[in-house]
């Protein structure tokens, strides 16, 4: 039978939902196994067993987190080697891509990132060229290692296997020996809004915002969804770099993305154009976002949105 | 004094995606005409430049090199970089590298780093825009055993310490690394240079070194389609996007809207 191993990493107090989806595509394939880094809270233990997993494998060592992605690489290879997985699965983050990429190295396996779904014989299903083709891949090697994006399936537990066994993988001691070393971090002040790339929802704002996000903010919060933004508004400033949707920043596939103020260009497009439904408001009729856009406002987004706002905050009561 | 420096930039050949982009032919490869180097390779040209010319620039005997695998439009990448200040250009090409995987392709350029012999920095763009995979530059690092740098918004370089701010969700790192390592930069890093007209014509003197797989030692089998580790069986083109219902606000647009998230369920 398969055998998959899903990476954890420093998942805090909860269990994100990518980590479930991760570990429901796990329990879809066979056996599955948890390669875990960080604290382990009680919570996030209950939540592994509710979706199956037979094995818990934690690092012999506690600094993985000082360094940059090469020594968890080295831990999760030796985890592959001790849970005998065929199938490794993790985050498609900009970490779990270059963990992917070492461990790949590492175990001569096969790498298929931007993962939307595995087939039981463990094809994958990507959408690449920012989502103007679909493909089918597999790796041609006795392990796969795939990442996969957010919001791909949907969560569902497996019949519990009891409690996982624990298992401590022994880090290899020169893991860290050529790695860059995490030096300091300054972390910056919570939104309390979903993370953009798991979000149900995106609101995002461009060029048309002229500096004053507050109305995307709104609608986001009404909707309860994450705040996104075109390259041209990170750029002048007006939002931090990490709220970029496009080709140089952040790829997402939301239930509803809302643009605003945003003309639609192809770097644009390429960071959202597989979303279910889009709507677009914008004063330039020629924008090219109103070619993709399942309903499309020609009007001021100062009007449009703080009007849409109340009328949901209405309808919500 | 310091010492001088030997740096490797990778710049990718890739399809302008200004233009309708394809996959095509049996391995579901990307068709490379109105090919152009890579926009968020300048990043790293830049960045490799800037290192340079703190320690003194190519008089003072620092050497950026800029390196591209690829057909043989892939040239004009090298050709480009030249013009906008490389010292020297390698190009990796041979018939046999048509269709490798990351894992192929950082076998190939690891090998054509090594022959380039000892180097202090390999730089590279965040990702390239057209594979999108951001797997070589890890890669890389990996078969090289270099630390790895990845997605650096700034760069300092005391002595034979790397010190990089790395920009993550909701937390931004500061970095450590000795040299010599590998380091991929992001679009926050700087403002990539045009070339100018003494660029251009500069770079006609400038060398460019043509390399087979048999002059850095790896066989056809370990590369391409033979050697790579993944292989796309299937591809098909996304059915396009049709634009919806498109509307003109007179006054009741906000509630127009609600209305259609009504509809969809989706509020």
């Amino acid at each position: 039978m398969a055998k998959a191993l899903v990476f954890i990493d420093n998942p805090g107090g909860a269990l994100k939902k990518s980590s479930r989806e991760l570990l429901t595509i796990a329990a879809s394939l066979g056996e599955s196994a948890v390669a875990f880094n960080g604290e382990l809270h009680d919570d996030v233990a209950a939540a592994i067993a509710a979706h199956g997993a037979t094995a818990v494998y934690r690092p012999s060592a506690a600094d993985l987190d000082e360094y940059l992605v090469a020594p968890k690489a080295a831990y999760l290879a030796a985890a592959v080697a001790a849970s005998g997985a065929d199938t490794v699965l993790l985050e498609n983050s900009a970490d779990g891509k270059e963990i992917a990429a070492r461990l790949g190295v590492k175990l001569n396996a096969g790498v298929i990132t931007d993962v939307v779904g595995v087939d039981a014989d463990g094809t994958a299903h990507k959408s690449v060229l920012a989502g103007a083709y679909t493909t089918t891949a597999k790796a041609r090697t006795g392990v796969a290692v795939l990442t996969v994006k957010p919001n791909s399936v949907d969560v569902a537990e497996a019949p519990a296997a009891g409690a996982p066994e624990t298992v401590t993988v022994e880090v290899p001691a020169d893991a860290a020996a050529s790695a860059a070393r995490i030096t300091a971090r300054s972390e910056r002040p919570a939104s309390g809004r979903p993370e953009l790339t798991e979000a149900r929802v995106v609101v995002a704002g461009g060029r048309g915002v002229d500096g004053d996000f507050g109305p995307v903010e709104e609608l986001a919060d009404a909707l309860g969804g994450a705040v996104g933004a075109s390259r041209a508004a990170t750029d002048a400033g007006w939002i931090g770099h990490d709220f970029q949707v496009g080709q140089t920043g952040k790829t997402v596939s939301p239930q509803l993305y809302i643009s605003a103020g945003i003309s639609g260009a192809i770097q644009q497009k390429a960071g959202m154009q597989t979303s279910k439904v889009i709507v677009a408001i914008n004063k330039d009729a020629e924008s090219p976002v109103f070619e993709i856009a399942d309903f499309g406002i020609i009007g001021d987004l100062f009007k449009v949105i703080p009007q849409a706002t109340e009328e949901i905050k209405k309808r919500k009561g | 004094m310091e010492e001088t420096l030997k740096i490797v930039v990778l710049v990718k050949h890739v399809p302008d995606a200004q233009f309708d982009r394809h996959l095509t032919g049996q391995g579901n490869t990307v068709d490379r005409d109105e090919s152009i180097l890579s926009e968020l390779d300048e990043y790293a040209l830049e960045a490799a430049l800037q290192l340079s010319e703190a320690r003194g620039g190519a008089k003072a005997g620092n050497e950026v090199i800029a390196l591209s695998m690829g057909p043989a439009g892939a040239v004009n990448s090298v050709k480009k970089s030249l013009q906008i200040g490389a010292s020297s250009g390698v190009h990796l090409s041979d018939d046999a590298l048509a269709g490798s995987d990351a894992a192929a392709t950082s076998l190939a350029l690891a090998a054509a780093i090594r022959y380039l012999g000892p180097v202090d920095l390999v730089l590279t763009g965040m990702a390239s825009t057209d594979g999108e995979t951001s797997l070589v530059p890890a890669q890389l690092a990996e078969r090289l055993g270099l630390p790895q740098v990845t997605f650096a918004s700034a760069l300092e370089l005391n002595g034979a310490t790397l010190t990089a701010r790395r920009d993550g969700d909701g937390h931004s790192d500061t970095v450590e690394a000795s040299l010599p390592a590998l380091v991929s930069v992001t679009d926050q890093i700087n403002e990539p240079r045009y070339p100018n007209f003494k660029g251009i014509l500069a770079a006609k003197k400038k060398k460019i070194t043509t390399l087979s797989l048999s002059d850095i030692g790896v066989d056809a089998g370990q590369v391409g389609a033979a050697g790579s580790l993944t292989a796309v069986e299937t591809a098909a083109a996304r059915p396009p996007r049709t634009a919806g219902t498109i509307i003109t606000d007179e006054g009741d647009a906000g509630i127009q809207l609600v209305d259609f998230l009504a509809a969809q369920k989706l509020l």
